[in-house]
């Protein structure tokens, strides 16, 4: 087991480590039985945010493609849960395998035309559809317009109703540590290699041959489908989406987290996440100005720290 | 109305709001051409523009009036002040970077765009401040369409401003050292062009051009935001793919197309004013996906 963990050039897990991530688990599952309310909140978007962190990661990260969209994706997986549950009157849970459908299909249709392209255009093109989704979700009827989706039912599961800001807690932190087993899982695949083979130098990696378009694609899908899942609990979560929950605004916070933590570094993303959630908490008492603050702070990260506060190492 | 009279009036729509796309698309066209960096806060320019001329304007109308005696004084003004604040952007944000990963560079590009877009935020309050002026509505009419002196003023301006820029780039060592740069930098640096200089000389011209469309465009509509950057900034940028990007006439051209295009857009049955954003960005996916190197533009290799 070990042998093929050092084969594949993965660092296995010492007794420590496992036991340092078992405890801090444990403390982070025991947060319920002492935090209020506020914190149980703030502590949820955090763990919805490393998982949509994690999400963009692979695609800015892993691969080095710049999506400037990504809360598409999210808006895909939230009005699939509305949509699904409002319209069709089916259960909640329907909707997962089906918003990770939609959202395969959105990553398709937004990385298929644009992979040949030079990276800036990338950016902008993804940009734009991140545009052409928020507007489209505002004008269709089937999206309830810029009122957006109201009354969306929360799900129960073994008939345990899930109606408690703890039963939410624990679900962010269930998809939150998903998030990092997958991410963990997928860097360290053939694929995860490929990704970062394909950002480092494109062109050797289809001299070795990468199949680059597919690599490409699939770090769209896999982005896609981490931000799908966390839409449809948000989407529970909250009863209520509205379009301008996915504006350009909230794709620049996803990517905030990424690339303040460190892209690429799930650690360092993490942290991220985290600091994009809780800075504004900190930071309430100067309302408006949170966002100049946060605006300085990334420009001083970017000019003396350019890949992030905790960044990979290159090996 | 008569359908060749919509067409018309779609038509002078279209140009006006081309005209701004085209000053805006410049700007980007030109720093992405020399040092190939998609300026973010470029969009962010043109706003600041709008509220230094607005600003400018204020001051001077009791002493010059608000017609266009106040208005040039006052664009002449904003654009040498969003002229120099560009300048200062590249200097502070963008040149200690020139050798980071791109993705580091646009990432602090959306830092700078932010910046600017917050800091007028807590001038403004994020009120709509209006643009007042004294000009009227005289102008000529063709059948049931009229078009105002205002209107044929702008666009005007802006043709000259376009004009002026392609004799500058074509013409001038300055304009040569650009395209030069734009060809190979650490080249010219062997034959003793002053690389940074010249790139700041582009922020320069480019700022200018943005902030002169913010100023127009505050004539032109009645009334600015903090806001207003962001979604032109887009534009312009589709703009400037649509023509190429880094060529100077295909800018120009790639602004008013776009302009027309939304103009007209917004007559096709079931398109409407609501859906005109996403024709314009899925024409501009269309358009990259058939032809990447837009209208003018040559077709580059990246990182070989």
């Amino acid at each position: 087991m070990s042998e093929a963990a050092v084969r594949i050039g993965r660092p296995s897990w010492s007794i420590r480590r496992a036991a340092g991530v078992a405890v801090l688990l444990a403390a982070l599952a025991a947060v319920p039985s002492f935090a209020n309310n506020y914190y149980l909140e703030v502590l949820s978007e955090a763990w919805f945010y490393v998982l949509l962190c994690l999400g963009l990661n692979i695609v800015v990260g892993f691969a080095g493609l710049l999506d400037l969209g990504y809360a598409a994706f999210f808006a895909v997986g939230a009005y699939t849960a509305g949509i699904v549950t409002l319209r069709l009157g089916l259960s909640f849970w329907l909707s997962l395998p089906i918003s990770v459908a939609m959202a395969s299909i959105a990553g398709v249709v937004i990385g298929g035309p644009t992979l040949r392209l030079r990276s800036d255009y990338l950016a902008i093109v993804t940009l734009g559809f991140g545009e052409m989704v928020r507007i489209s979700v505002r004008n269709l009827a089937v999206t309830g317009g810029a009122s957006g989706l109201v009354g969306i039912k929360r799900p129960s599961i073994f008939g345990y109703h899930l109606d408690s800001i703890g039963a939410y807690y624990y679900i962010f932190l269930l998809l939150a540590v998903l998030g990092v087993a997958g991410s963990h899982r997928l860097e360290n695949s053939r694929i995860g290699r490929a990704w970062k083979y394909v950002r480092s130098d494109e062109d050797a990696a289809r001299a070795m041959g990468i199949n680059h378009a597919m690599v490409k694609l699939a770090a769209y899908i896999l982005g896609a489908i981490f931000a799908a899942i966390g839409g449809c609990f948000y989407a529970a979560k909250m009863t209520a989406i509205s379009p301008e929950t996915f504006s350009f605004n909230q794709s620049l916070l996803i990517l905030l987290g990424v690339v303040l933590g460190g892209r690429g570094k799930i650690p360092g993303v993490i942290l991220g996440a985290l600091v994009i959630v809780i800075f504004p908490e900190l930071f309430r008492d100067i309302g408006s100005m949170r966002m100049l603050v946060f605006a300085i702070s990334l420009l001083l990260i970017m000019l003396f720290r350019p890949a992030g506060i905790w960044p990979e190492k290159w090996r | 109305m008569p359908l060749y009279e919509v067409l018309l009036q779609q038509f002078a729509n279209g140009l006006i709001l081309g005209s701004f796309y085209a000053l805006v698309a410049l700007g980007y066209s030109m720093v992405y051409g020399v040092i190939k960096l998609l300026n973010f806060a470029h969009g962010d320019l043109y706003m600041v523009g709008a509220f230094a001329g607005f600003g400018a304007l204020s001051l001077l109308s009791g002493w010059l009036g608000g017609g266009w005696g106040g208005i040039v004084p006052a664009m002449l003004f904003s654009m040498l002040a969003v002229g120099v604040l560009g300048v200062i952007i590249d200097r502070v944000a963008y040149r200690p970077l020139r050798e980071a990963p791109k993705l580091s560079v646009l990432i602090t590009a959306l830092a700078v765009s932010m910046l600017l877009e917050n800091v007028a935020l807590a001038f403004t309050g994020g009120q709509y401040t209006a643009f007042t002026t004294s000009l009227g509505f005289a102008g000529i009419n063709f059948g049931l369409v009229h078009v105002t002196w205002t209107q044929m003023v702008l666009v005007g301006t802006s043709v000259v401003l376009m004009v002026v820029l392609e004799l500058f780039v074509s013409g001038t060592r300055h304009g040569k050292a650009m395209r030069a740069i734009a060809i190979d930098q650490d080249a010219c640096r062997l034959m003793g062009i002053d690389v940074d200089r010249t790139i700041a000389l582009t922020f320069l011209i480019g700022s200018a051009l943005a902030a002169a469309a913010g100023v127009l465009a505050g004539v032109y509509y009645g009334s600015i935001n903090f806001f207003m950057g962001f979604l032109i900034g887009l534009k312009a940028f589709t703009a400037a793919v649509i023509g190429g990007i880094g060529s100077i006439p295909g800018a120009m051209m790639g602004g008013i197309l776009l302009g027309l295009l939304e103009a007209f857009g917004t007559q096709i049955p079931g398109i409407g004013s609501e859906w005109k954003d996403v024709f314009v960005f899925a024409f501009l996916i269309l358009f990259l996906v058939f032809r990447p190197t837009g209208l003018l533009g040559r077709p580059e290799v990246e990182r070989m």
